[in-house]
């Protein structure tokens, strides 16, 4: 009558394979408490996936657009919503991978259960919800396409490539991810000041402005120390051709013939200057550092939590 | 469950056979566990920096279990006994995978079922069908295996009627069921009990207590934690005995039981004579006072008569609740 493998775990921690398989249930489990518990209780459920980013697009685009002044980037709401939507992956996947190691204290303090789940979950989690919202993007470029003609945004083949810069901010949000659940375990203090610190690296990042708008001579190094900046320019080039560079400025428009070939040069020469190559590198380096110190660290969080 | 074999498990139950077999399947050897017990919390970065450049970041070293070993062969029954803040959570949690060994290893062979702690993994906003593929999923099961297992747990717990309704409203005993449903659902190699014997009402009492019998009858091997002697008794064959964090006594369970109890016995008469020496001090201290009063012919205060009244009886009424106790101890 007992369907399931008898799996003797003689020493736990070691064949983390093993582990890996045994637990993937669980893993599959916390992804689907997460997404379902998110919404429940609201009316509209999960279609808050797709309204919230909007509605703030809706607001980013009105406020910023009265300090800017009109046409400082065409499509504007479109420029908006991209960089919202890949920076809000970003800062919720890792605020709730912080909180997720304390969140599960009861847990821990009691099952045996393998600890990186917990962070892994919320980073999956979060990464579907962000693919559902993806909708929008199709959802505001079709409008523009529909109801404002003169500024069509023209979807290339090129849209493909997004999932390169997709990849790597994945990466990167798990590495940061593991960092801050290991830290918050020990300070606390960590999660107010990550929280802080999120709010600088929104205006760190070009979501609302452009670069070439923004007169800051050698100052522009500590905005392209930001890895999101690469990231997010990267997708930019890839889906709308909107990159916010001086010189690229523009390129949606120019439908016509060779706009493919246009674009593919675009999107292949952002993903290959060496911001987007520096990003690439900081996501893997922050993964490698976030699996370490979590895998050194896990056995003393019981005793912290 | 046919009847015939239900009525072969109460007889199994009333005869309570021990199947033993070679194998063994609990190896615990030399476990050390070190806690850092930090007097003032330290877990704000600015404290923690400024406690480094003090050099004030030290801690106070605990051993909250030294040097322990032990082996179960398959169907054995270990009864693990000590006062309280000796160690035996903390060994069962060692066992269970919960906390590492700082020193040593643990090595059990086949599936754990741990009935520590139930509903330890449930979410209070899930419902109940939905925290049972939770909780089986924290236990490490596959979702076919849980959904194999449901009718039998929803019928277990009795709670078919609230099933679907979320776990924030559920009882404290609802709960308790619905995770001894869980957890007893598998079919353990190695059993782990923590006087959870007691779920639930009267009624689910003796249910539970038969499911956990019916477990014994096929071989499982069980290490239980009580602090009664008579439970562990009934139940172990073998038994430990912790104090401080070490095995002080090993062996049968008679052996270990009679140990165990002249320790408790003997702590309680400790604590005792304690209380009468703290009523002679007192008393002589009255007969000083006294004594000065009546020499120098001062009148003694009322507040000091009334002070030392109520410390007199203070200490009376500890030694009359040591007293019967002591007694039991002593039975």
């Amino acid at each position: 009558m007992d369907t399931m493998d008898k799996v003797s775990f003689t020493e736990k921690g070691k064949g983390s394979i093993k582990n890996l398989k045994k637990y993937k249930n669980l893993l599959v489990e916390l992804v689907r408490k997460n997404i379902k518990l998110q919404y429940r209780g609201s009316i509209l459920g999960l279609f808050w996936t797709c309204l919230q980013p909007l509605l703030t697009m809706v607001v980013l685009s009105f406020v910023f657009s009265m300090i800017f002044g009109k046409n400082s980037v065409a499509n504007y709401p479109v420029y908006l919503l991209t960089g919202r939507l890949l920076f809000d992956f970003y800062s919720g996947s890792t605020k709730k991978a912080m909180r997720s190691i304390r969140g599960n204290a009861s847990i821990i303090k009691k099952v045996y259960v393998p600890k990186y789940a917990y962070p892994f979950s919320n980073i999956v989690s979060t990464f579907i919800t962000f693919a559902i919202s993806l909708i929008d993007l199709v959802v505001v470029i079709a409008f523009f396409n529909i109801f404002i003609p003169g500024k069509a945004i023209y979807i290339t083949p090129c849209v493909l490539l997004a999932i390169i810069p997709i990849i790597v901010l994945a990466v990167l949000s798990t590495g940061v991810g593991f960092i801050l659940a290991t830290l918050q375990v020990f300070f606390r203090d960590v999660e107010y000041l990550y929280d802080v610190f999120c709010l600088l690296l929104f205006y760190m990042t070009p979501i609302v402005y452009t670069v070439d708008k923004l007169k800051l001579g050698s100052a522009a190094i500590v905005l392209k120390a930001n890895p999101l900046y690469g990231i997010i320019t990267a997708f930019r080039a890839c889906v709308t051709g909107q990159t916010g560079l001086a010189g690229q400025k523009g390129l949606e428009a120019t439908y016509g013939p060779g706009h493919l070939t246009k674009m593919f040069h675009l999107a292949v020469n952002t993903m290959t200057s060496w911001t987007f190559v520096y990003a690439t590198i900081f996501a893997f380096v922050a993964l490698g550092i976030g699996i370490l110190v979590f895998k050194k660290k896990q056995d003393k969080f019981i005793l912290h939590i | 469950m046919s009847k015939e074999e239900l009525a072969k498990i109460e007889e199994n139950d009333t005869e309570d056979v021990l199947l033993v077999s070679d194998e063994i399947a609990v190896k615990v050897d030399d476990v050390s566990i070190l806690f850092n017990l930090n007097k003032e919390g330290v877990d704000s970065f600015k404290e923690y920096m400024i406690k480094l450049l003090k050099r004030q970041l030290h801690y106070d070293e605990f051993w909250a279990l030294t040097d322990v070993s032990f082996e179960l062969k398959k169907g054995e029954r270990l009864g693990i006994l000590g006062l309280n803040g000796a160690g035996k959570s903390t060994l069962l949690k060692t066992i269970a995978g919960v906390l590492k060994p700082y020193k040593g290893s643990v090595t059990v062979k086949g599936v754990i079922a741990p009935l520590l702690e139930l509903g330890a993994g449930f979410d209070g906003q899930y419902t109940g069908k939905e925290n049972i593929f939770l909780y089986g999923s924290v236990m490490g099961y596959s979702r076919e295996f849980i959904a194999s297992k449901y009718d039998e747990i929803v019928k277990f717990s009795e709670l078919q009627k609230f099933i679907d309704v979320p776990l924030k409203n559920y009882s404290s005993g609802m709960k308790a069921r619905l995770g001894f449903a869980i957890a007893t659902a598998v079919e353990p190699e190695v059993l782990i009990l923590d006087e959870v014997l007691s779920v639930g009402d009267a009624k689910f009492r003796a249910k539970s207590e038969k499911k956990v019998r019916s477990m014994f009858s096929k071989g499982v091997t069980v290490l239980f934690v009580s602090h009664s002697v008579d439970q562990v008794k009934s139940i172990c064959n073998k038994a430990i005995l912790l104090e401080h964090g070490k095995i002080i006594a090993q062996g049968t369970t008679d052996e270990v039981c009679a140990i165990y109890e002249e320790k408790t016995s003997k702590s309680l008469e400790a604590q005792m004579k304690d209380a009468v020496k703290d009523l002679n001090k007192v008393k002589n201290k009255i007969a000083k006072i006294n004594k000065t009063a009546a020499e120098t012919g001062e009148a003694v205060s009322a507040k000091v008569v009334k002070d030392v009244q109520v410390k007199v009886d203070d200490i009376n009424r500890e030694i009359g609740k040591a007293a019967p106790a002591a007694e039991e101890g002593d039975t």
